[in-house]
Parts: C-alpha cells; sequence; structure tokens
C-alpha cells in the first residue's frame, strides 16, 4: 500500500536545527535503501507559494504573501508499505525525532493511504 | 474494541515495527556471530521478546532501539555459552562485551550503515548452493520479515511445506560454512544473477495471482519491488540490478489495468491505459535510463524492461512501437535463447508484417519439447489463426489452449474464444 504523509504544524515555518537536519537525513536515507521511501520533500514557507482559488463559482489566483495559516503544511513523503500498522510505526519514528530534537515542536503528521487497487 | 481486539491491534503494531527493524537486527547479529541461520532465529526470539513485554509496559520510545539491545543481549548469552567450546568465541564475546560497555548509547547501534551488511545478507539468502525454493524461502523469512505461515499463505502450500524449506536451507548454509560476505570478480555475477533470479521469481509469483485472492499474492509484487529499490541502492554500478528493478515497476504500473470488476483478465492491448500506474512507469524509465547507462542496455533484465517501456510509452495500443519490440526480442534470443521469447517476437512480428509472418514463427515451434504443454502456444496460434479467416482451425487452437492452461480464469476465457471462433465458422 502507498501512503502519504503529511507533516502539519503551527505556522510560521521554522528552519529545523542542524542535528533535527542530520537525523532525518538518516532515516531518509535508511528508508530509501530499504525501498521503502518513494519520495520526500520539505516545502518552503506558505508566505512565498500562491493559492488558486474558487470562490462564489469564481476562479481566482492569490499571489502572496499571505498571512500565515493556523496550521501550515511543512513537508510530505510518499512511502510504499504493507499495511497502516507499519505507516503508523514509521510515522512515530519519524515524529520521536521531532520530540528529541526539537523540544516544544508541536505538529501533526497525517498518514494516508493512497486511493487505488 | 475488546480486549481481544485491542490485543490483536498491538500484536500487529509490534510486527509492524519488527518488520522494519528485521534486517537490521540479522546483519548486526550476523556480524557479531558469523552464523546468519542463528542470527535469524536470535531476532526471532527478540520479537517474542516484545510481545511478551510490549503490551504490558507499553512500546518503547525507540521500539527499534529496544530490538536490537534485546536481541544483542541474546546473541552475547550465546556467545557467552560457546565460550566453554572454543577460545576464539571468547576473545570475541569479549571484544563485544567491552564494545558494547564502551557504548551505552542505544542510538548509536542505530547509526551502522547497513548497505553493505544487507547486501550480504541478501547474497547469503539467495546462495545459488540452495535449492530455488529454499532462496524464495528465505529471502521472504530474512529479507521481508514475512513469517512462514504468510509465506504459506501467499505460494498457496502447507505451513509444514515452507517450514521445512526453510529448516533444510538453513541447516545447508550452517554445514556448508560459507563465508558471510559479498563476493566479487567473477563469482559476483554469478551470485548477483541467483539473487536477481529470486526476486523476479518472487514478483511472478505475485503477479500471475488474481485479483480477490488472498491478498498476500499480490503482496509478493511489494516485496520483491522493496528487494529490487534495496539492490539498486546498495549495489548502484550493477546495471542488471537496475534492469531488474525497472521490468518490475514497469509491469506493476499496470496492476490497476489488468482485470475487470469481476477480476477477468485485460489483455493488454484492450486494457485502460489510464488506468496504469504513471508514478511508477517513472520509476520504471528511470531505472531502465540507469541500465543503460551502465552499459547494461543488452542484459536480460534490461532488455524485457525496453519491451515493457515500449508499451508504457504508447499513448494507445496503436501507438505501439511494434517493430521496436520484434527488434528487442531478436535481440534477447541472443541473449538468452528461448521458444518462449521466440513465441513473444512472432506476436511482435505478426504487428509488423501481419499474421501470416508471425504465424509462419509459431509454425515453426509447435514441435517444440519445451512448449509442449504450453497453453500459450496454441493460444498465440488461434490468435492469429482468428485474424487470418481460419476460424475453425482457430476454435481449434483455443480448445486446445484451455485444456492446457492452469488457472480457472484463463481456461474460461480461452473457451469464450473457442466459442467465438466457432460462431464466426458459422457466420461465414
Amino acid at each position: 500500500m502507498r501512503f502519504m504523509y503529511i507533516v502539519k504544524h503551527p505556522g510560521p515555518s521554522t528552519q529545523p536545527p542542524p542535528e533535527m537536519m542530520e537525523a532525518m537525513h538518516k532515516l531518509a536515507d535508511r528508508e530509501i535503501k530499504a525501498g521503502r521511501m518513494l519520495d520526500n520533500g520539505g516545502l518552503m514557507p506558505v508566505a512565498t507559494g500562491a493559492q488558486v482559488r474558487i470562490a462564489d463559482g469564481k476562479l481566482s489566483v492569490i499571489d502572496g504573501p499571505f498571512v500565515e495559516a493556523k496550521e501550515v503544511i511543512g513537508g510530505y513523503a510518499v512511502f510504499e508499505l504493507r499495511d497502516k500498522e507499519e505507516a503508523v510505526a514509521m510515522a512515530r519514528e519519524f515524529m520521536q525525532l521531532h520530540l528529541d530534537f526539537m523540544p516544544g515542536w508541536e505538529g501533526t503528521c497525517e498518514v494516508r493511504a493512497f486511493a487505488g487497487p | 474494541m475488546t480486549s481481544d481486539d485491542r490485543d490483536h491491534a498491538m500484536h500487529r503494531s509490534i510486527l509492524a515495527v519488527w518488520r522494519i527493524e528485521q534486517p537490521r537486527l540479522i546483519t548486526n547479529l550476523s556480524r557479531m556471530l558469523r552464523d546468519v541461520p542463528l542470527a535469524e532465529e536470535l531476532t526471532q526470539d527478540a520479537l517474542v521478546a516484545a510481545l511478551e513485554h510490549w503490551p504490558t509496559a507499553g512500546v518503547p520510545e525507540k521500539p527499534g532501539a529496544w530490538l536490537m539491545a534485546t536481541a544483542k543481549r541474546r546473541a552475547l548469552d550465546h556467545l557467552r555459552r560457546a565460550r566453554m567450546l572454543a577460545r576464539k568465541h571468547e576473545m570475541v564475546a569479549l571484544e563485544l562485551e567491552a564494545e558494547q560497555q564502551a557504548m551505552p548509547d542505544l542510538d548509536a547501534a542505530l547509526d551502522d550503515d547497513i548497505g553493505d551488511e544487507l547486501l550480504r545478507l541478501i547474497f547469503t539468502a539467495c546462495h545459488p548452493l540452495l535449492s530455488r525454493e529454499g532462496r524464495v524461502a528465505l529471502a521472504l523469512r530474512m529479507i521481508c520479515g514475512l513469517t512462514t505461515e504468510e509465506i504459506a499463505r501467499a505460494f498457496l502450500v502447507a505451513d509444514a511445506t515452507i517450514a521445512q524449506r526453510i529448516v533444510r536451507a538453513k541447516r545447508t548454509l550452517s554445514e556448508s560454512g560459507l563465508a558471510y560476505e559479498t563476493p566479487s570478480g567473477a563469482e559476483l555475477s554469478e551470485r548477483l544473477s541467483s539473487v536477481l533470479e529470486v526476486v523476479y521469481l518472487i514478483f511472478n509469483e505475485g503477479y500471475t495471482a488474481a485479483r480477490g485472492e488472498e491478498w498476500l499474492r499480490p503482496q509478493l509484487c511489494n516485496e520483491a519491488l522493496r528487494i529490487g529499490r534495496v539492490l539498486t541502492t546498495i549495489a548502484p554500478f550493477e546495471p542488471e540490478t537496475h534492469g531488474l528493478l525497472a521490468l518490475m515497476e514497469l509491469n506493476a504500473s499496470r496492476t490497476a489495468a489488468r482485470t475487470d470488476a469481476a477480476g477477468e483478465p485485460i489483455l493488454l492491448l484492450d486494457q485502460n491505459r489510464a488506468l496504469w500506474d504513471q508514478l511508477q512507469i517513472r520509476r520504471g524509465m528511470q531505472a531502465l535510463d540507469r541500465a543503460r547507462k551502465l552499459d547494461g542496455a543488452g542484459g536480460f533484465y534490461a532488455l524485457q524492461a525496453a519491451i515493457i517501456a515500449c508499451h508504457a510509452e504508447a499513448g494507445t495500443a496503436a501507438d505501439t512501437d511494434w517493430p521496436g519490440i520484434a527488434a528487442l526480442y531478436a535481440e534477447l534470443m541472443t541473449v538468452m535463447p528461448s521458444p518462449i521469447i521466440e513465441l513473444n517476437r512472432a506476436v511482435a512480428v505478426s504487428m509488423v508484417e501481419g499474421p501470416e509472418a508471425g504465424l509462419a514463427i509459431v509454425d515453426r515451434l509447435v514441435n517444440e519439447p519445451a512448449l509442449k504443454d504450453y497453453h500459450l502456444l496454441p493460444n498465440v496460434r488461434g490468435d492469429l489463426l482468428y485474424k487470418l479467416g481460419r476460424y475453425d482451425e482457430a476454435r481449434a487452437a483455443f480448445e486446445a489452449a484451455a485444456g492446457l492452461a492452469g488457472n480457472k480464469r484463463e481456461q474460461d476465457f480461452l473457451k469464450r474464444r473457442a466459442a467465438e471462433a466457432a460462431d464466426a465458422v458459422k457466420s461465414s
């Protein structure tokens, strides 16, 4: 089963400390070598993005800067795993890094299975 | 949720963690013990320990480190006991004990780069000394962390059969006194082809499973893909590992389109290409590209991948590069001469030069002993005869094919083709 991991936290985004970056890099490296992680990436701050929106039946493009949303998506990953239990085990390990290296950080890692066969 | 449900959920969570950690546990223990089968047993013991402790004590903060520490403790116990037997082991045990004391930080154990170790483990599990079935079972058990029962269910055989294959394979490994190492030089290519063969066997076993069958069977494709991806990251300079991964990714990309809602097979040319998984196609094309860059375009797996790539890259069935496919099959015949490949070439040639030219090749294969019981030979013959309007001969060929087909869905499909041909006889 393919899973999407979406990491959300209250904005604005902050740069993780180097130890955190290193730990995440190690975990990512391990998961690529294990053939489980297919793709991952961090996202630039919301303020630098754009929004294409439909409201009241009209399409509009809103370019930044924006007021930071209450909760922003900081990054994502795509994994190929056997079942939801494995997916949750991976998410726990990833989130534990935040506990270890970014005390005080709060956020959510949403684990979602891809629709498909 | 009843307490039974909770126990079951906990059990599944523990198994999930263990499966993720298992290859690293085995490789670390194999290095300590120089004995892969024993290392495998002790990692199973660590799983049992987790199943005993975690439901009451809770899942530890760092479950991987917990499992590693537990497994290493078992290995040390083992080495201590073995101390009575051999002075050499004593030295190893003392060294390891010192190492353990000097490094109480469990995280350090997790930082090991396991690439080389894992490769060594894969080469051991897929050693050509072992029977093909033994290699498949050991690989699924030691590299993918499947249980004996799961492997048995995936291969539709009895638990005892798989258990016996594993015991026999492990005994062969223990008794042969094989060096636990990555082969090099001339030996490497022979050993590597044994590994790739096992991975492709696992993939095909899953790929031939029908939808709606036991979910573990199709799951074999994912396990094979995973080992394939592992191989390309830890042995990146071997073109055929990329070739095999490309072949598997490209084939797997069609999974959603291969059967209809009732589970009936849909032929490649009739499939809805919108259902092909573009992410997987892209990964397959990248892998094929890497194989080519490593001068591996002419490899056994890379050539097969290139053939599938011709289909993957065609927007519609009519856009298929049949001359390209016919040429690739001809090249494949020089790498690995086989009547099955020649039969496939016949199909491609028929698409380029017409059914008559294809039938000429097929008719040369009719007396081939290797294809005596191969249902696809009369199946292809029936197709070509039908296209030529020789409906009665087509009907006979489809009936012969139905008699040889191993699975019920294929039999039904071929009987329908035979009936279609019979109708055509009447109306012509």
